[in-house]
């Protein structure tokens, strides 16, 4: 009977994957595993099922996505794409390069996605004026996340300044906590020194240096004094940090061993998935010096070229239920994230959520939105990796701030 | 061992020849999938790392620029240094740890087939499973130096993961003990394998314990030795699940080895260019090291 | 195993035998340490693992993890547990391990009994084959697949564990047929008996213990390959490996450490059951031949 089961339960999976030939169907390639996010994913498939369309299920994680990108290239190369794929700012760029991306104009003008999508998002999902994804969500990584009662206990408001936000910190280590949970892996420690870029040169400087790579602003006074603050907070964090994992990071936080965390909103699952809620048991608010502006990375399905007219009408119709706002509610409240379209009602998203919103919308308006160095949103592969080796370099002690600024400009410019 | 003796072979009529034939015939395939699958590839793989190959193989040449590109990165330093630290490391431990652990067991042990299969069982498991237990027990906040402390050995010291320096060390002591029991098994059937007549003899001619060893066993052993040396290079070489599980590459990049750092360019940082100079670099090392190895014991045998 | 040492010839006295099983036991420890680790933890709930009590054994104790391990945790959209994965690494695993066997059977039969010019070259050509970083086969490996019409499916994934397990089959079956008297082959050719027959009759019937080394090598290095089978499976027929890394490794999400760990132990499963029974096999295989060259 068991056996049989197995059996059943193994063919629906194998059904879900060869049932493509007979009727519409998307195969979405995807790193969202966990399961909250999983869940999350799943109003997307029942949707599509809902208008008589089917969904096989891709998922590969690891890496940040590194793994699914190379999964891709090995479907890509096999002249076998998926249908749509998950993916993160410059990837978008470089495979609508190769000319690999379905052209969504036509669906875009049709729902009026320019009006509602921030510019800078837009910036990733079109591809020389024409659209090539669709926008899921927009984390921000410029949020500290701190522990209310330990707060409260040393006496401390929320941080305005570096100035304050090193106090506070010195505050905590007084008193035998550890000041700031840190993870040390090289794309944590990149999260940190995006806000310490914006902190110390404010959205001209993190333009400068991330987006147009001039090496003046890699290699001068401001980057020095960025990476000065990051050996300041290098101070604050405990001995065991290094090869930590970002959640165990929060996991300190909430369970009162440390006061702050650097990290994107993703971070909330957890202290949510702990029992706790915004506001009220865990605060967040904007890295101080970074007020004004948000970090972003934004998760989009990109849409593969596919001949079949059946297949690009799921496709369209995929494309349509992303963006809708029951998808975009749905899957930001469970993510930690804020949804792509700035028109969504915020009445069902947490304290954090709805700061996140009505700031991604201000700073969408004044131009303080931009794409993350550290989660490949600034500049291409290549140089995002190459100035991880500096930062993480630098944050244990390889060298100190005037050599990595150095090394910035050497490394940035052996990568492009 | 020419089997195909003419002598055998009679008359030349259409069943003998293809008898004759067959076995060229039966190797054929092998040797077909051997030529594309591996050795074309590794042409393809030579061919890329002379050009501007990016995200997607690409085919306009830029000589050896990839190779001097790759010679200027600091990572692939540490990576080349890292793997030679490593691999004579691995090496070495995993066969005296494995050779003496055969021999312990070869001396009557009541138990050998509770403990022979503890000692086996890493080997059946990959680093995505066994990574995170690891990762945890060396790191001192929450592993063997915190349990230590909390049995009251406060000067107990164990952080080399969290050090630069001492980083890789943790990688050989997770990839001994994943290999070591393999090889104490291919040495426990080594030791199996000798003749108890000569060791007898050797002892009424009083050879101690230690000069039977020494004089008769271990030379007999050879081998073993051999295959051990194999097998170790080929994990050695291909670690790579490995690192990516107990330390990512860090803290820094400390621990790269050239599998991850040639994933890394091929791969995440699309720069494939870089990745295919860095793995024909790989290859050559290891042409290098087993291509003599292998001449010299293949053409012994003749 | 008993049989052959019970002969052997080197004695020692009390106090070195202790020391012997003392050492033996030592390491017994090192070696189950890692597999005590996961097991404890996978049977905690979660806040006494992210309260920071991770080596200690449970204050709760709970299965609840394997049950969502198997059943119920979300791999994909669907929360399927890792169980219809099994069968598709079965599906694939079985036949890739059988045929790379049989292929190897057949070319170490050849290089040793068919003895032809040319014959340690070949050898020596296959043998290197085992030291391809399999990171650089990737992208032409799925132009082949996509070209053959089999990407993505467990036929290709199939195709591509032969292929680079022929290398270390072949060189178990040759060091193991190497010594196999060549006398037994010269009296059955002279009797008349083919190529074939005296494959089939004569070597694979006292093939036994290499065929269990050489499957025991062979499914341990198919059963965990992550690499292949997520490049060229994944989705519907992705396998195990893949699976268990959806499951374990995701980067934004919340990691329910427990459950990880219960995963990870079903993943090793057939692998574990596979040493344990057939672990004895294996020494008296390699004992037989594949280390005498």
């Amino acid at each position: 009977m068991t056996m049989l089961k197995k059996l059943y339960t193994g063919a629906a999976v194998l059904a879900l994957s060869t049932s493509a030939a007979v009727a519409q169907e998307v195969e979405v390639l995807h790193w969202w595993t966990s399961g909250g996010e999983a869940a999350a994913l799943n109003v997307l498939r029942e949707d599509l099922a809902g208008s008589g369309i089917g969904w096989s299920d891709m998922p590969v994680a690891g890496g940040g996505g590194s793994d699914a990108m190379t999964v891709l290239r090995a479907r890509v190369t096999a002249g076998d794409p998926p249908t749509a794929v998950q993916m993160l700012g410059f990837a978008i760029q470089d495979w609508a390069a190769e000319g690999a991306l379905a052209n969504l104009d036509a669906l875009a003008a049709e729902q009026g996605w320019n009006d509602v999508v921030p510019a800078a998002l837009q910036a990733f999902s079109t591809y020389e004026g024409s659209w090539v994804a669709a926008p899921v969500n927009v984390h921000s990584t410029n949020w500290v996340w701190a522990n209310t009662a330990l707060m409260e206990e040393l006496g401390i408001e929320q941080p305005g300044t570096w100035e304050e936000f090193v106090a506070a910190m010195q505050a905590a280590q007084d008193a035998g906590y550890t000041a700031l949970a840190h993870g040390g892996q090289a794309w944590q420690e990149a999260t940190v020194f995006d806000s310490m870029v914006m902190g110390v040169g404010g959205p001209e400087f993190y333009q400068a240096a991330f987006i147009d790579l001039d090496p003046e602003a890699l290699g001068g006074a401001q980057m020095v004094e960025a990476f000065d603050r990051m050996t300041t907070l290098r101070g604050f964090v405990d001995d065991n940090f290094s090869g930590r994992d970002w959640n165990l990071a929060s996991a300190m936080v909430f369970n009162g061993e440390a006061l702050f965390q650097i990290m994107g909103d993703w971070a909330k699952g957890e202290f949510v998935n702990a029992g706790q809620t915004a506001g009220e048991e865990f605060q967040c608010f904007r890295v101080p010096g970074t007020e004004g502006t948000v970090t972003f990375n934004s998760d989009q399905f990109a849409m593969f070229n596919v001949d079949d007219e059946a297949e690009q009408a799921s496709q369209l119709a995929m494309a349509t239920a992303v963006l809708s706002p029951e998808f975009q509610i749905a899957f930001n409240v469970v993510k930690g994230s804020v949804p792509a379209r700035t028109d969504i009602d915020p009445a069902s998203f947490d304290a954090c959520g709805q700061l996140g919103m009505a700031q991604l919308a201000e700073a969408g308006e004044s131009g303080g939105l931009f794409g993350s160095m550290a989660h490949g949103h600034a500049n291409p592969p290549s140089v995002q990796n190459a100035m991880y080796d500096v930062i993480t370099a630098h944050f244990n002690g390889e060298y100190d701030s005037a050599v990595a600024a150095e090394e910035m400009v050497a490394a940035v410019e052996l990568a492009q | 061992m020419a089997a195909t003796d003419p002598m055998l072979s009679g008359g030349a009529d259409f069943r003998t020849r293809l008898q004759n034939w067959l076995p060229k015939i039966v190797l054929a395939p092998s040797l077909a999938v051997m030529v594309i699958f591996v050795y074309g590839f590794i042409a393809f793989t030579v061919y890329l790392s002379f050009t501007d190959s990016r995200m997607l193989p690409s085919y306009g040449f830029v000589g050896f620029e990839n190779y001097s590109d790759l010679f200027q990165i600091r990572t692939w330093d540490t990576a080349v240094t890292n793997l030679a630290i490593f691999a004579s490391l691995y090496i070495v431990i995993c066969t005296i740890i494995g050779l003496m652990l055969a021999i312990l067991l070869d001396q009557k042990i009541r138990g050998e087939g509770f403990l022979r299969p503890i000692f086996l069982y890493p080997m059946a498991l990959s680093f995505i499973v066994t990574g995170t237990a690891w990762k945890w027990m060396l790191d001192p906040a929450i592993g063997l130096e915190n349990t230590m402390h909390l049995w009251g050995w406060e000067s107990f010291e164990f952080n080399w993961i969290k050090d630069g320096d001492m980083a890789i060390y943790t990688i050989v002591i997770a990839a001994v003990w994943q290999s070591s029991g393999f090889v104490m098994a291919m040495f426990l059937a080594g030791l199996r394998g000798i003749d108890n007549e000569i060791l007898k003899a050797a002892q009424m001619d009083g050879a101690s314990n230690f000069q039977l060893y020494r004089r008769i066993i271990l030379p007999q052993l050879r081998p073993a030795f051999l295959s051990a040396f194999v097998i170790l290079s080929h994990l050695a070489i291909k670690s790579y699940d490995l690192v990516i599980a107990l330390t990512g590459g860090g803290p820094g990049n400390a621990t790269a080895l050239p599998a991850t750092f040639m994933y890394s360019y091929t791969f995440t940082r699309n720069q494939m260019g870089i990745g295919a100079s860095s793995a024909v670099i790989m290859l050559m090392t290891i042409a290098a090291i087993m291509v003599p190895y292998l001449y010299a014991e293949l053409r012994e045998k003749k | 195993m008993a049989m052959a040492s019970s002969d052997n010839a080197v004695r020692s006295s009390n106090f070195t035998r202790a020391l012997i099983y003392l050492v033996l036991i030592l390491f017994a420890l090192f070696y189950l340490l890692p597999f005590g680790i996961m097991l404890v933890n996978s049977l905690k709930p979660l806040e006494e693992i992210t309260g920071g009590n991770m080596i200690a054994l449970p204050q709760n104790w709970t299965i609840a993890p394997w049950l969502s391990a198997w059943s119920t945790a979300q791999i994909g959209v669907q929360p399927t547990g890792l169980r219809p994965y099994f069968i598709n690494s079965i599906v694939m695993a079985v036949p890739a391990v059988a045929i790379s066997t049989f292929v190897g059977a057949l070319n170490g039969y050849v290089l040793t009994k068919w003895h032809f010019r040319g014959a340690t070259w070949i050898f020596g050509l296959l043998l290197f084959s085992c030291f391809i970083p399999f990171q650089i086969v990737l992208i032409p490996m799925a132009r082949i697949l996509g070209i053959l019409n089999i990407s993505g499916t467990a036929y290709g994934l199939i195709l591509v564990h032969v292929v680079y397990g022929i290398g270390f089959s072949t060189l178990y079956f040759r060091n193991y047929y190497a010594v196999f008297p060549t006398e037994l082959v010269r009296a059955a050719q002279i009797d008349g008996a083919g190529f074939f027959q005296i494959f089939w009759r004569i070597m694979l019937p006292s093939s036994g213990p290499i065929i269990a080394v050489c499957c025991i090598w062979q499914f341990t290095n198919i059963w965990n390959d992550f690499l292949f089978g997520a490049s060229f499976a994944s989705g519907g027929s992705a396998p195990m490996t893949v699976a268990l890394n959806n499951l374990v490794n995701s980067s934004t999400g919340v990691r329910e450490y427990n459950v990880h760990f219960a995963g990870a132990i079903m993943a090793a499963g057939p692998t574990l059951l596979v040493y344990i029974v057939a672990g004895r096999y294996f020494v008296r295989g390699l004992m037989a031949g594949s280390v005498k060259g």
